[in-house]
């Protein structure tokens, strides 16, 4: 193969040296315009290359400043000439924010609450989804512009009823005759539990809608081979559909995993304790470590801040490296795009 | 007689049908009924009267008519001002992040070398979307980019004019004759770029699938035909993809008003000051000022949007 190409080079070469001291220009024309349109494609690469790495540079910077300034010591921090690379670095940053986090503890707590949560949510969701893609009901249209309504609305507007309902909490009269009195659900998890289990949970209308139109998008063969084999609907839905729906129960998976380990507004608004919430609980890292150690200088505090970011990112980051190609391709195949 | 058996049979399928719909969309209905059909009409409530929290627990309601309202637009020191401003900005924020997702969708949709890494980057800001992230984001990106002393140098220099600031280019474009307010919105997007780079990771997604759901088909004939790149771009890509920028418009005008500090402001009036019934103003009030733009741009968009199915 080598030769062949050598030899076929060294025939291009002596016919480009013929052509030259022809001076023919019709070949000489369109090996030009095959060297202008390489050059074109080439300056169009770069220019794609440079805008990359920049926009790359942009959301990756904060990140590795946060990374390495956690591992800065006092020393480091007072010295103008370090940069980036700490002259001393010290684990010191990492242990302290660990201590104040309660980080294992806590960690736990807060995995197995945005765990159990995007499993209902996937539960419900896609069954109000499926409900809405395949079935024909009366008022069809009313009700799934209420789950527009649901996206559109923004939870601000509604959250002092919902205060109020779950501090005094009262399903028509049920608890009050059962306990004596209505109950106060706040400070607990429950209310974020009961409202997701009712299809009302964090950004729950967006999982509906992503369902919805991915099982649209499934032919309704499957299903009517499904009946006359015999299947009732509920298990064609469980066994057939769901399974079906993987790109889009990776998604919603995913982002309901993530979004709720994150969120803080439901966490404030029903005062769910910092020990379950750990994202709640590193907006008070720096108040309490200021307390307790007597360090005073807010770029010190900032220093044991980013230790504790980094502690809280560790797990979100394992998880969307390890499900990265799954989640991506799902966004793409899925119900997201209408 | 059998004829009438037959119809009330498949009557009542469908009904089956349509019953075993309602039971699939139960749980959601009644939340929603629950949560959000009662809460919006209770904010409403709210928002007309003054809500006293009784010792015991619960609360008890005068009504005070418009009263509330007028104060929030008469007499509250920041509240007009807060609106105006993140109105203001999403108003700005939303071509921005559209273009720029878009641009940046056409790009990540060429094929080469390292892409999957490249886009997982990109949805990074989404996965780390948490308040306390956030902050400490800004902070370590103003760290990152020469810490406060070259921060202040630089503003000193572009308050003087006389370096190479951003001011010298701001009167560089001015005196070439543009227009001051293009100017004005050029500086604000180049100056937040970073805000908006780190707001639009769904919607290049989203752009990205919508790219590749084009058929091929249509470029080939496209091609034949003898289009440029430029002509293809206006004739078929832009076309095809405009049922989804009323997606991402929508998403972004959301997702912009749920991080401004319009929410912020209610927030703090209720939990703060305890004053429920204006803070229920002030949410009402941004609602339906987004639910407007959101009914504007998307009637507007609509008009001109071609659906291939």
């Amino acid at each position: 193969m080598a030769k062949v190409t050598k030899m076929n080079q060294g025939r291009k070469l002596d016919i480009k040296a013929g052509y030259e001291s022809l001076k023919a220009d019709k070949q000489f024309a369109n090996d030009r315009i095959r060297w202008m349109g390489n050059l074109k494609s080439f300056i169009l690469a770069l220019f794609q290359i440079i805008i990359i790495v920049g926009i790359c540079y942009v959301i990756l910077g904060p990140i590795i400043g946060i990374i390495s300034s956690s591992f800065f010591s006092d020393a480091d921090n007072y010295n103008p000439m370090v940069y980036l690379i700490p002259q001393e670095p010290t684990l010191e940053r990492y242990k302290i924010a660990m201590q104040y986090l309660n980080y294992w503890k806590t960690m736990a707590a807060s995995l197995i609450y945005s765990l159990s949560l995007m499993v209902i949510q996937v539960i419900i969701c896609s069954m109000v989804g499926y409900g809405f893609a395949r079935f024909n009901f009366p008022f069809k249209k009313v009700l799934f512009a209420c789950v527009v309504v649901m996206i559109v609305v923004p939870t601000n507007t509604i959250m002092l009823p919902l205060y109020m309902t779950f501090a005094k909490f009262d399903v028509l009269g049920i608890v009050s005759a059962v306990k004596g009195a209505p109950v106060n659900l706040l400070s607990t998890p429950i209310p974020m539990y009961i409202m997701t289990l009712f299809g009302c949970g964090l950004r729950s209308g967006l999982y509906i809608y992503i369902f919805n139109q991915f099982f649209r998008g499934l032919p309704k063969e499957i299903e009517e081979a499904a009946f006359m084999d015999g299947a009732g609907t509920w298990y064609t839905y469980f066994r057939i559909m769901l399974i079906n729906a993987l790109p889009s129960v990776v998604t919603v998976a995913i982002f309901s995993m993530v979004w709720q380990y994150n969120d803080t507004f439901y966490a404030k608004l029903f005062l769910i304790s910092d020990n379950i919430v750990i994202s709640k609980k590193i907006s008070t890292i720096e108040a309490s470590i200021s307390n307790v150690e007597k360090i005073l200088d807010p770029n010190i505090l900032e220093l044991f801040l980013d230790a504790g970011i980094v502690l809280i990112m560790i797990p979100i980051v394992i998880i969307y490296v390890a499900l990265q190609k799954q989640f991506i391709e799902g966004v793409e195949r899925s119900g997201i795009v209408g | 007689m059998s004829s009438d058996k037959k119809k009330k049979k498949k009557m009542s399928l469908s009904k089956k049908h349509g019953l075993m719909g309602y039971l699939f969309i139960m749980p959601w209905l009644i939340g929603f009924i629950w949560f959000y059909l009662r809460s919006l009409i209770l904010s409403l409530e709210f928002s007309f009267s003054n809500l006293t929290v009784n010792p015991g627990g619960g609360y008890s309601l005068e009504f005070v008519g418009l009263q509330n309202y007028l104060y929030a637009f008469r007499a509250h020191a920041t509240y007009k001002q807060v609106l105006t401003t993140s109105v203001g900005n999403m108003l700005i924020d939303v071509p921005l992040i559209t273009f720029f997702s878009l641009f940046m969708a056409m790009l990540l949709n060429r094929k080469f070398k390292g892409r999957t890494l490249v886009r997982a980057i990109f949805f990074l800001p989404v996965i780390l979307n948490s308040g306390a992230i956030m902050d400490a984001m800004a902070l370590a990106r103003a760290m990152m980019s020469g810490g406060i002393s070259s921060a202040s140098a630089e503003m000193a220099q572009a308050a003087s004019g006389s370096g190479m600031g951003v001011m010298y280019y701001v009167q560089m474009f001015g005196s070439l004759g543009i227009p001051d307010v293009v100017i004005e919105y050029l500086a604000g997007a180049v100056s937040r770029i970073s805000d908006i780079i780190n707001a639009s990771g769904v919607q290049i997604i989203i752009f990205i699938a919508a790219l590749q759901s084009i058929p091929g088909s249509m470029y080939e004939v496209a091609k034949i035909e003898g289009a440029t790149a430029y002509e293809t771009f206006w004739k078929v890509t832009f076309p095809m993809i405009m049922p989804h920028i009323i997606t991402n418009v929508v998403y972004t005008v959301v997702d912009s008003f749920t991080q401004s500090e319009v929410v912020e402001l209610a927030y703090d009036t209720a939990f703060s000051e305890m004053n429920y019934g204006l803070s229920s103003v002030f949410s009402l009030v941004s609602t339906v000022i987004t639910c407007l733009i959101l009914v504007v741009v998307c009637g507007l968009i609509q008009k001109r949007t071609f659906y291939y199915n």
